[in-house]
C-alpha cells in the first residue's frame, strides 16, 4: 500500500497542462472526433479516456454482444472476482486473454480473479461461435466495457459510502481509494469485496458516459506477462478436455459411421460383437439423408460398453454392408484433372475491373500457372468426443465444442425438448481448428445417450475422425498475369476452382459463396488496372467445412507463389516486386475496384476495417529487414516471402528453408510480422504465430486427404502426416506491430497460416529452382 | 491375479489381459490425464513411465503392465515441481495443452537417462510426440531449460 502511495504521489506530479476543462465536456465535445480520444487528465495520472465505439461484424452474428457487467463478472464480499469466459478454449489463449481485458480495465488484481467457463447461452453472453479469428475482434469492446462498468459502480458506491463527490474517489487494484480536493490520495480505501454489494446494486451506467484507461495505465492488456489460466491444470493432468468427464454409471461408447459420404447401411451382423467382453449393447443410429446436410449426424452402428477398449474392440468385430450411394465415384485423381480444365476455361466473373482482355492481348509478355490444393483434415490432437445424459426430459452434454449454442439449439431439435432442457458444458478443447464449431458428434451422443438409458461418452477414433470430418476444401487456382513492355503487370486472371463449404448448408451449384472469395480472392489489393476473378464450377462430393484459415490456405499460395514467380521471370526481387505491386499507400475504394456487390470483409464493415495497403506494405517490409532479406545465402538455401491481409490482421512471412544433402527441405527460421490493431496478449500471439507456421508446413508439405471410391484413403497419423520435432519451422521470429492507439482489433489465429505455404514455395525455389505448385509438396524436393 | 503399480499404488487387475494400459487408466482409474490421440503409438498423446522410461500406453498391455511401475502426468511429481513441469510453465508452452501431458513424461523420461541431452538428441526423444498446435519450438526449449540449459 505504502510503495502504492508513493508511486501515486509521483505520478501525480505529471499532470497535463489544460486544467479547468470538466471530463464531462470532453466528452461530448470530442466524441465525435477519431475513435480514440485522449482525455486531459486534471486528476491523477491515471487518466481515463471516453472511447468512441466502431461498428464490427458482431453486429451481423447471432445474439450479437452482450456487454453488461453483471453478466460477466462477480465479486464475493472476500473481495475474489469471478470472471465469465464465453469463447471456447482451443488453444488461442482466448478464456484467459479476454478476461484479461475485463480485469484490466476493471482494475481487479489478476491474482485474485477466477474464471468460469460459460455454458451454451447466447441469449445471455453474446455470440460464442469461437471461429473466424473472431474472439478479440468482436468482443474486445463489449470486454473493456464490461470492466469499466463494474469500475465506474465500485467507485460510484465508494462515493456514496464516503458521502463524497465520485470524482474525489479512484478504483486502483482492487480498491477504491479516497482523494483530498487536490486529488491526492488520503490514505483511505475500500476493497472491492466491502463495495460489491453496493455496487451491484447500481444501475450500470450507459457506455457513453464510461470512460476508459489509457494504454499507458494498462496492467494486463498489451503486457502478455499474465499466464494463460489453465497452464499449471495442463502441466499436471489436471485440466479436464472432452473426453475427461465422469459421471456415475456412465458408459463408453463408439460407432462405425458410412465409409461414404451418403452411404446407408443395408444389413449388419453384430453376433460377434455382443460377444465381445465388456461390450453391452449394439444400437442403430439412424442417419440423415437430407440435402443439404448441415451438420446433420451420418448415423451407423453404436457399441456400447464397460470401457472404450471394449466398445472399440466390439466395433472391430461388427459386420456391416454399406451402399455407398452417389458420391461412390468420388476420386481424387480424376478430380483434380476435371478441376484443372475447368480452370482453363473462363468461369463465371465474380470481380471485374478494367478490361482485362485487353490487357492479355496487348501484353508483351504473360504469366500463367495452376497451383493445386489437397483436401485437409483439421485433425486436432484430441479426437472428437462428447459425453451425453439423458433423463427425465432433460439432457445434459459435455464437449470440446466451439459453438455451443449452435449446438444446444440442434440437440434440442433433436432430442424433442425445449431448449431450456439442454445443457451445454464446453471443456477444454485438444485443439479445434474448424472441425470442433460442427456439433453432429454431439448430436450422436445425446441419442445414443437417450437410447441406453445411461450416461454414455461417445469416442470417436482418430480414425473415425479422420474419414468422417468437414474437410478443407480442393482446388486448383489458375493465376495469369499479363505484363507490358516496361515490365509492368497490367492485367491480372484469378479462376478459383474448388468445391464450396455453401454446399454444406444449401443446394450445391458448384459455385463459391462470398465468404471464400473474401478469403484472399477478389480482395487481393494489387495495383493493376485490369483484374478479373473467376469462379469454375466444382460440385462437392463430400462434406466441405472450414478449417484454419480456410480459403486463405489455396488462394494465397496461389497468389503470393505467381507474384514471385512473376518477379523471377521478369528479374526482378520478389519482396520489391510485392511492394511494387500493392502500389500507393492507399485505403481501397473497393467500388472503384470492381469488387462484387455482396464481398465479404471477414464479416466486418468495411468502414471500420478498410483494406489499407499501408499497413500490408509495412509488415512486408519489418518482415524482410527482420529476416535479413537480400543477404546472400549458403549453397541450397533461400529466402521466400509472402504476404496477407486477411480477419482485419495484415501478415508477411518470410521463409528460410534449405535443402539438405538427402533432398528434405527443412526450415531453419521463419520471420512473421503482424499487424492486427489493438492487440491485447502478446505473449500469445506469438504462440499463435508459432502455431501458425507448423500447420502453415503441415498444410504445404505433409498433410493431404485423398478419396477413392468416394472414401477417405488416411486413416491415421500414420498416412495423414504432421510435421513432427524432426522437421518444423525451427525459429519462428514473430514481430507484433505496435499500431497507433485507436486501430481496431483485428484477428490473429487464422491469418498466419495462409501465407506460410508461398513462402515456403518461394525459399524452396530459391534454394533448389525447383517450384512447386501442388500441396501437399512432400519434404523431398526431387 | 496380476499386479499394476501406478503411481506407486497396487492395482489389482482382472481385467482382459488385452487391453491397453491407456484405456486402464483412463476408463477404470478415473487417471484422465493420459490421453488418447492415435491409438497406434505414433502421436505419443498417450506417453507414461513403464518402470522410469517412457512408453506408449495406447500399446502396452495390462498383461505387459504387470509387475511394473507405471507413473502417469498425475504421478510425475507430488507438487507438480518436477523440473520438466515448471519448465513448460516458465516457458509457456501449451497452446491447447492436449499433448502436454505427453510431452512432459517423455521429457521427463529423456532428462532421466540423459542429464545434459544435445540438441540432436532432444529431437530424436521427442520426435514421436506430435503437436497440432505446433508448439515444437517451445518444447524444444523447455527441455533444454528443464536440463538445465539455457
Amino acid at each position: 500500500m505504502l510503495h502504492y502511495l508513493q508511486n501515486l504521489e509521483v505520478k501525480t506530479t505529471r499532470e497535463i497542462a489544460i486544467e479547468n476543462v470538466s471530463r464531462r465536456g470532453m466528452l461530448g465535445g470530442l466524441l465525435a472526433g477519431t475513435a480514440f480520444v485522449l482525455a486531459f487528465r486534471v486528476g491523477p495520472a491515471e487518466a481515463r479516456e471516453p472511447l468512441k465505439p466502431y461498428p464490427t461484424g458482431a453486429d451481423g452474428m447471432p445474439h450479437k454482444t452482450v456487454a453488461d457487467p453483471n453478466v460477466f463478472i462477480s465479486i464475493d464480499a472476500d473481495g475474489a472476482v469471478t470472471i465469465v469466459t464465453h469463447r471456447a478454449e482451443m488453444g488461442t489463449g482466448i478464456r484467459t486473454s479476454l478476461p484479461m481485458v475485463i480485469a484490466d480495465e476493471m482494475e481487479a488484481d489478476w491474482s485474485r480473479v477466477k474464471l468460469v467457463q460459460a455454458q451454451g447461452d447466447e441469449p445471455k453472453y453474446g455470440n460464442q461461435d469461437t471461429d473466424g479469428s473472431r474472439s478479440m475482434r468482436h468482443f474486445i469492446q463489449p470486454m473493456r466495457q464490461c470492466g469499466a462498468a463494474m469500475r465506474t459502480m465500485l467507485e460510484a458506491a465508494a462515493a456514496a459510502k464516503w458521502g463524497v463527490d465520485p470524482s474525489l474517489v479512484r478504483a486502483k487494484n482492487h480498491e477504491v481509494i479516497l482523494l483530498d480536493k487536490n486529488k491526492k490520495a488520503t490514505g483511505k480505501a475500500l476493497g472491492f469485496g466491502e463495495l460489491a454489494e453496493a455496487a451491484k446494486a447500481l444501475p450500470v451506467p450507459a457506455q457513453e458516459t464510461l470512460l476508459y484507461k489509457t494504454p499507458d495505465e494498462f496492467t494486463l492488456m498489451r503486457k502478455g506477462e499474465a499466464k494463460i489460466a489453465d497452464l499449471r491444470d495442463i502441466t499436471t493432468g489436471k485440466a479436464v478436455y472432452g473426453a475427461d468427464i465422469r459421471l456415475p454409471g456412465m458408459k463408453y461408447a463408439v460407432m462405425a459411421r458410412p465409409p461414404v459420404l451418403g452411404g446407408k447401411m443395408t444389413k449388419y451382423d453384430a453376433a460377434a460383437t455382443l460377444k465381445t467382453v465388456g461390450v453391452e449393447a449394439v444400437h442403430e443410429i439412424e442417419g440423415v439423408y437430407k440435402n443439404p446436410r448441415g451438420f446433420a449426424i451420418l448415423g451407423g452402428i453404436a457399441v456400447v460398453a464397460n470401457s472404450t477398449y471394449a466398445a472399440i474392440t466390439g466395433k472391430d468385430a461388427l459386420k456391416i454392408e454399406w451402399d455407398h450411394g452417389a458420391n461412390a465415384s468420388y476420386d481424387s485423381v480424376v478430380y483434380d484433372k476435371e478441376m484443372t480444365a475447368t480452370a482453363a476455361e473462363p468461369g463465371k466473373v465474380i470481380r471485374n475491373q478494367g478490361d482485362p482482355d485487353a490487357a492479355f492481348k496487348n501484353a508483351s509478355q504473360v504469366f500463367s500457372a495452376d497451383y493445386h490444393a489437397a483436401h485437409m483434415a483439421p485433425a486436432a490432437m484430441e479426437p472428437l468426443v462428447a459425453i451425453a445424459r439423458v433423463a427425465d426430459g432433460k439432457a445434459e452434454v459435455w464437449a470440446p465444442i466451439q459453438s455451443p449454442y449452435g449446438a444446444r439449439k440442434d440437440l434440442a431439435e433433436a432430442l424433442k425438448m425445449p431448449i431450456e432442457n439442454v445443457t451445454v458444458h464446453v471443456t477444454l478443447l485438444g485443439g479445434g481448428f474448424g472441425r470442433k464449431s460442427k456439433w453432429d458428434f454431439m448430436v450422436e451422443a445425446a441419442l445414443l445417450a437417450q437410447k441406453v438409458g445411461a450416461p454414455v461418452l461417445l469416442q470417436w477414433t482418430r480414425e473415425d475422425d479422420m474419414r468422417n470430418c468437414f474437410y478443407h476444401t480442393v482446388s486448383v487456382e489458375r493465376i495469369e498475369a499479363a505484363i507490358d513492355d516496361k515490365g509492368k503487370v497490367t492485367g491480372w486472371r484469378h479462376r478459383s476452382v474448388a468445391p464450396s463449404i455453401i454446399s454444406t448448408f444449401k443446394e450445391d451449384d458448384g459455385y463459391s459463396f462470398p465468404i471464400e472469395y473474401g478469403m484472399g480472392f477478389v480482395n487481393t489489393p494489387f495495383d493493376v488496372p485490369n483484374v478479373r476473378c473467376e469462379n469454375g464450377k466444382a460440385m462437392a462430393h463430400t462434406r466441405i467445412g472450414w478449417f484454419r484459415s480456410v480459403s486463405s490456405i489455396p488462394h494465397t499460395f496461389a497468389v503470393q507463389s505467381a507474384v514471385t514467380e512473376i518477379a523471377h521471370q521478369l528479374g526482378r526481387d520478389p519482396k520489391d516486386f510485392l511492394l511494387e505491386l500493392i502500389g500507393p499507400d492507399r485505403k481501397l475504394d473497393i467500388k472503384a475496384l470492381g469488387f462484387p456487390e455482396d464481398f465479404w470483409n471477414y464479416g466486418d464493415p468495411y468502414e471500420s476495417f478498410p483494406i489499407d495497403t499501408s499497413r500490408l506494405k509495412n509488415v512486408i517490409r519489418i518482415a524482410a529487414e527482420k529476416a535479413g532479406w537480400g543477404k546472400k545465402m549458403p549453397e541450397k538455401h533461400g529466402l521466400g516471402i509472402a504476404a496477407h491481409c486477411a480477419w482485419s490482421s495484415y501478415v508477411a512471412t518470410v521463409v528460410h528453408a534449405k535443402i539438405d544433402a538427402d533432398g528434405v527441405m527443412r526450415v531453419p527460421e521463419v520471420t512473421t510480422a503482424i499487424d492486427c490493431g489493438f492487440y491485447v496478449n502478446p505473449e500469445r500471439i506469438r504462440s499463435q504465430l508459432e502455431g501458425a507456421a507448423v500447420m502453415g508446413m503441415s498444410n504445404a508439405v505433409y498433410s493431404g486427404i485423398t478419396f477413392k471410391g468416394g472414401a477417405v484413403e488416411q486413416s491415421n497419423f500414420t498416412d495423414y502426416l504432421i510435421p513432427s520435432m524432426s522437421n518444423y519451422p525451427q525459429k519462428v521470429n514473430v514481430h507484433i506491430i505496435d499500431a497507433p492507439a485507436g486501430t481496431h482489433s483485428g484477428g490473429v489465429g487464422e491469418p498466419a497460416v495462409a501465407p506460410f505455404c508461398a513462402a515456403l514455395a518461394n525459399a524452396v525455389f530459391a534454394a533448389s529452382k525447383k517450384r512447386l505448385r501442388s500441396m501437399p509438396m512432400g519434404e523431398k524436393v526431387a | 491375479m496380476p499386479t499394476i503399480t501406478v503411481n506407486g499404488q497396487n492395482k489389482d487387475y482382472s481385467g482382459d489381459a488385452n487391453m491397453p494400459l491407456l484405456w486402464y487408466l483412463r476408463d477404470e482409474l478415473n487417471l484422465t490425464g493420459t490421453k488418447y490421440g492415435c491409438g497406434v503409438g505414433v502421436c505419443g498423446a498417450c506417453t507414461v513411465h513403464v518402470d522410469g522410461v517412457a512408453m506408449r500406453s495406447c500399446l502396452t498391455t495390462a498383461s505387459e503392465a504387470a509387475g511394473k511401475n507405471i507413473t502417469t502426468i498425475e504421478g510425475l511429481s507430488e507438487d507438480g515441481e518436477h523440473p520438466v513441469q515448471k519448465a513448460w510453465r516458465e516457458l509457456s508452452v501449451p497452446q491447447c495443452g492436449f499433448c502436454q501431458a505427453g510431452q512432459i513424461m517423455q521429457a521427463a523420461s529423456l532428462l532421466q537417462k540423459n542429464r545434459a541431452p544435445s540438441d540432436e538428441q532432444i529431437v530424436e526423444e521427442m520426435s514421436g510426440n506430435l503437436c497440432r498446435c505446433g508448439c515444437y519450438q517451445r518444447i524444444h526449449d523447455a527441455v533444454r531449460l528443464a536440463a538445465g540449459g539455457a
